[in-house]
């Protein structure tokens, strides 16, 4: 069997040569944000001279849809990490159902910075502004990530389930049952990534403008989510194992 | 049971699309032979009485303002002047007012609402199919200080002021009105204007006719004169009528103006989108293509993939938009661009349990088991993990929907509607055709 767990350095690098232009942009250039959150106005026309949008957010909305941001974001990822911990409850011991909860959750970071990351680099060259929309771009995203990311754990689960019984503590038959789990399961997990990134195509290249940048975010958010989860999440629970058995 | 379920299914679907269909559809016309055949076919709205509930639905889509185009405003209340006592039944009486108002201008289905966030006092207003925004602007217009005033009896008429000759401010405000509205003389059938004041201001009002008969009454908004008639005759009971030579239009710009000045407590605007109606209509129509595409690239990959397995997840996949769209009418959701949005990613994600249940499938006929029992199985052992990675995704809409307005929650629901639906549809419906058509 294919050993990929050989190689998780790699894709932590990888994940990292992804995040970085995008934290070094955030950095340097911060987000553009839209009225939304710094309030304000604007007024559309269309070729014809005639208002077609008109929009005004006085400063005290601005406020709190940036609260909001910050509090749904949290809130999303410690229901998260309550609902993996509660899901994989039985894992069999000594794995954590915790270690579980927080990998799944770094993961779901990674895909957060990717995304946040290229747009604030698209807001630097081409203007795209952040709005709500993104924010809920965002937490579909994180709702996603973790969507494909319980795929792969779940395999793991029954990997664990299945080899422990027959004598287990050799230090790498978890590093093994990851990644049996991971080659098991990359099929289903690309397949069913594929056919989300397909609709999300089709809405990029058919779709109306008004949230032609919400569904770019959708895109590559899926996409990071499915590449954390396999390439991630995974190696970082082996990480973790190989650790604690030094 | 197994075959019920087939049937069960057969059923749902043609209740679907008979839910589905647009109102009415283009006549039906052929001939066979020498008979003529002319329908015109409309579908029925629903209007049924069950258990004891009156359960009524015209069955079209509702269309959110971005589509619909319309207004969204946000009015917060100055309520500093008030007593914390009377905070809320001020909040009640400028909802009603604001509802008034709205209503003067004959919008369909307006929505106001009160909110109370954090010791803010809030009333939101949607105002749909307002197509001109320069209008909608107009209408939430100037909320201000709407006040009586007396020329000064004195010799000194101060010209410079800019209340001209009104200096004397009367304890006759805005508060007092109850509502202005516009009207016709029953005899001259001219266009009128009749105020109707609160007991206090009816008081007050009479004391000022009295006082100023004959004499002009001065009613500005801020520093604006909207008029100044003159007083014919001593009112009591708080109902007067100004006459002059107005037009009906002219009458209707007034009573607009002095509502909005007979608030309880002075109001600002924090938040206000309009959207014009031919923006909206683009992007449903831009969705509908990205819809179809989407859903014609998603069933060619699973017939690619999985072949006739494929094809009946495609099936399955149309029945799902189908009884998804039917949900959407009779709940009925309000659908944003955000929601349709929505809408679509959850056809690529609810083929997402059909490929884990034949991943499984394909998995267990390479362990050995048969066909029969590699269909019973896939479905057995992919259902913990098709549950689990879903009601993650549920956790999220939930917290869209709390935290969010609009357009955010539209995608909240309809993507939550989405996956709860795609799990029946993966679960029931596939594998209801998988057994039907494995008897062979």
């Amino acid at each position: 069997m294919f050993d990929l767990m050989r190689y998780k350095y790699l894709f932590f690098f990888i994940s990292l040569l992804v995040i970085l232009p995008g934290l070094f942009s955030l950095a340097r250039y911060g987000l553009k944000l839209s009225i939304d959150f710094t309030g304000g106005t604007v007024i559309e026309k269309n070729a014809g001279g005639e208002v077609i949008r008109s929009e005004l957010v006085g400063p005290v909305i601005g406020r709190e849809t940036t609260q909001n941001a910050f509090y749904s974001v949290g809130l999303a990822s410690l229901a998260i990490i309550l609902y993996i911990a509660y899901a994989f409850r039985e894992i069999p011991k000594p794995y954590s159902p915790w270690k579980f909860g927080v990998a799944a959750v770094i993961a779901l970071f990674h895909d957060v910075l990717v995304v946040v990351g290229i747009f604030s680099l698209l807001g630097h060259f081409y203007n795209v502004q952040i709005d709500s929309l993104f924010v809920t771009a965002i937490l579909t995203v994180i709702g996603f990530s973790v969507h494909d990311t319980i795929v792969v754990f779940d395999r793991i689960r029954e990997n664990l389930r299945k080899t422990l019984p027959a004598g287990r503590q050799a230090p790498d038959i978890f590093t093994q049952v990851v990644n049996e789990s991971l080659v098991q399961t990359l099929g289903r997990s690309l397949t069913t990534s594929l056919t989300v990134l397909f609709t999300l195509l089709a809405l990029i290249l058919f779709g109306g403008q008004s949230i032609h940048w919400f569904v770019v975010a959708l895109f590559v958010g899926v996409f990071s989510g499915t590449y954390s989860s396999i390439f991630n999440a995974a190696p970082l629970l082996v990480l973790w194992e190989e650790k604690r058995m030094k | 049971m197994k075959r019920y379920l087939f049937w069960f299914v057969v059923l749902l679907t043609i209740l679907a699309v008979i839910v589905d269909l647009p109102k009415s559809l283009p006549p039906v016309k052929f001939n066979i032979g020498n008979i003529k055949f002319d329908w015109k076919i409309t579908r029925p709205s629903l209007d049924q009485n069950i258990f004891g509930t009156n359960f009524t639905r015209d069955l079209e889509i509702k269309q959110g303002l971005d589509l619909a185009g319309g207004a969204y405003l946000v009015f917060q209340a100055d309520m500093d002047k008030l007593n914390p006592s009377d905070k809320d039944s001020a909040l009640e009486s400028l909802k009603g007012i604001i509802e008034r108002r709205v209503n003067l201008y004959g919008i369909s289905e307006p929505v106001v609402q009160t909110s109370k966030v954090a010791g803010d006092y809030r009333v939101i207003v949607e105002l749909a199919g307002v197509t001109n925004v320069g209008q909608a602007i107009e209408l939430v217009g100037k909320t201000a200080d709407l006040s009586f005033r007396e020329a000064s009896s004195g010799a000194n008429v101060a010209t410079s002021s800019a209340f001209g000759p009104f200096t004397v401010l009367t304890d006759l405000t805005g508060k007092d009105l109850k509502i202005a509205k516009p009207a016709f003389n029953t005899q001259t059938g001219q266009p009128i204007v009749e105020l109707t004041f609160n007991s206090d201001g009816a008081k007050k009002f009479e004391d000022m006719t009295r006082r100023d008969l004959n004499k002009q009454l001065a009613i500005f908004l801020d520093d604006q004169l909207l008029m100044a008639p003159t007083i014919q005759s001593v009112i009591s009971g708080g109902q007067a009528i100004i006459t002059g030579s107005f037009t009906a239009d002219q009458t209707k710009q007034f009573a607009i103006l002095l509502n909005s000045g007979a608030l309880p407590a002075p109001v600002h605007v924090i938040e206000q989108r309009i959207i014009g109606a031919t923006l909206g209509q683009e992007s449903i129509n831009k969705s509908l293509v990205a819809g179809a595409v989407g859903l014609a690239i998603v069933a060619l990959f699973m017939i690619g993939s999985y072949g006739l397995l494929g094809f009946f997840a495609d099936v399955a996949l149309v029945i799902y938009s189908l009884l998804v769209l039917a949900i959407f009418k009779l709940v009925p959701v309000t659908l944003t661009l955000a929601g349709i949005a929505g809408f679509i990613l959850s056809i690529g994600m609810a083929v997402d349990a059909n490929i884990l249940i034949f991943e499984r499938m394909k998995e267990e006929i390479r362990w050995g088991r048969n066909k029969m029992a590699a269909i019973e199985l896939g479905f057995t052992r992919a259902l913990p993990s098709i549950r689990d990675s879903n009601i993650s995704s549920l956790i999220t809409c939930v917290i869209l929907y709390w935290f969010g307005t609009g357009p955010i929650r539209g995608f909240a629901v309809t993507l939550a509607i989405g996956i709860l639906l795609s799990l029946f549809t993966a679960v029931t419906v596939t594998r209801t055709f998988l057994r039907t058509f494995s008897k062979n």
